[in-house]
């Protein structure tokens, strides 16, 4: 029997690659009995699936670039060409 | 000078995308800055190496990769303990949450997503530097593990699953913490 530790573990690793057999039905197991992990997974594929679902764009911070440092790198620029 | 191979240019147009990528990645403004000055400067260098197949942009974005990926390099391997998270307050000696995760307010609810998304984007910025470059590099560009770690070194390749699962961890308590399971209050 898995703990939760090792639940909330696999839980994540199957967002990122195939489990093996075991895992998956160690999981599966755990999960069927278990409400708090079965939270977690879910709560864990909707993040991902949030981030998924927007674009790049969206998860670039809303910052423009200084304009001292933009003078900084044309200066540098300037004199290492 | 064509205004192919002109940095003012280049600064001008794309230097924020380029900043605003750098910053994502790294999690530090000086840091993204000098990366940008960088990147330009390695761009005049190999400007004859632009083919022009692709757009401008993805062109100088291809090289602050480099750059970015040069920047891990020079750090050591990312370990357990750059999380700065302590499992054992989570869970006890057996391995149970001590706490069981909040439940969080119903999917179909209007407006779940944007929420769910305007508070994400608030916890990925408080994540270590490190650990918000995998969130960038797994969740939102969508490399493989194995891509990861030749991005940025992990202590081993199988360390990557445990690395990321620490920083979905974290952002699930810091979602909790922001209050996105009590925003639904029909729950
Ligand atoms: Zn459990």
């Amino acid at each position: 029997m898995l703990s939760c530790k090792e639940a909330a573990g696999l839980v994540s690793k199957s967002l990122d690659t195939r489990l093996s057999w075991r895992e998956r039905a160690a999981l599966r197991m755990h999960i069927a009995i278990c409400r708090m992990c079965r939270n977690y997974q879910k709560q864990l594929r909707a993040m991902t699936k949030a981030v998924r679902k927007s674009s790049a764009e969206a998860w670039l911070p809303p910052l423009r670039l200084s304009e001292e440092a933009k003078q900084r790198i044309l200066r540098h620029f300037r004199s290492e060409r | 000078m064509t205004p192919a191979t002109d940095p003012e240019r280049w600064l001008g147009e794309y230097g924020d995308l380029l900043f605003r990528y750098a910053v994502a990645r790294v999690g530090d403004i000086s840091i993204a800055e000098d990366l940008v000055q960088e990147t330009l400067l390695a761009a005049w260098r190999g400007r004859g190496r632009f083919t022009g197949q692709s757009a401008e942009s993805t062109w100088l974005v291809g090289i602050l990769k480099h750059k970015i990926a040069d920047h891990f390099r020079k750090q050591p391997p990312l370990s357990l303990e750059d999380s700065g998270l302590d499992l054992d307050r989570y869970f006890d000696e057996r391995g149970h949450w001590r706490r069981a995760p909040e439940s969080w307010p119903d999917p179909e609810r209007e407006l779940y997503e944007e929420q769910l998304q305007a508070a994400l984007r608030q916890c990925v910025g408080h994540l270590p530097p490190r650990f918000r470059n995998l969130f960038f590099l797994r969740e939102v560009e969508g490399l493989s593990g194995e891509e990861i770690c030749k991005q940025m070194p992990v202590s081993s390749t199988n360390n990557v699953w445990v690395m990321l699962s620490r920083m979905r961890f974290q952002l699930r308590q810091c979602l909790e913490k922001a209050g996105f399971s009590h925003s639904g209050k029909g729950e």
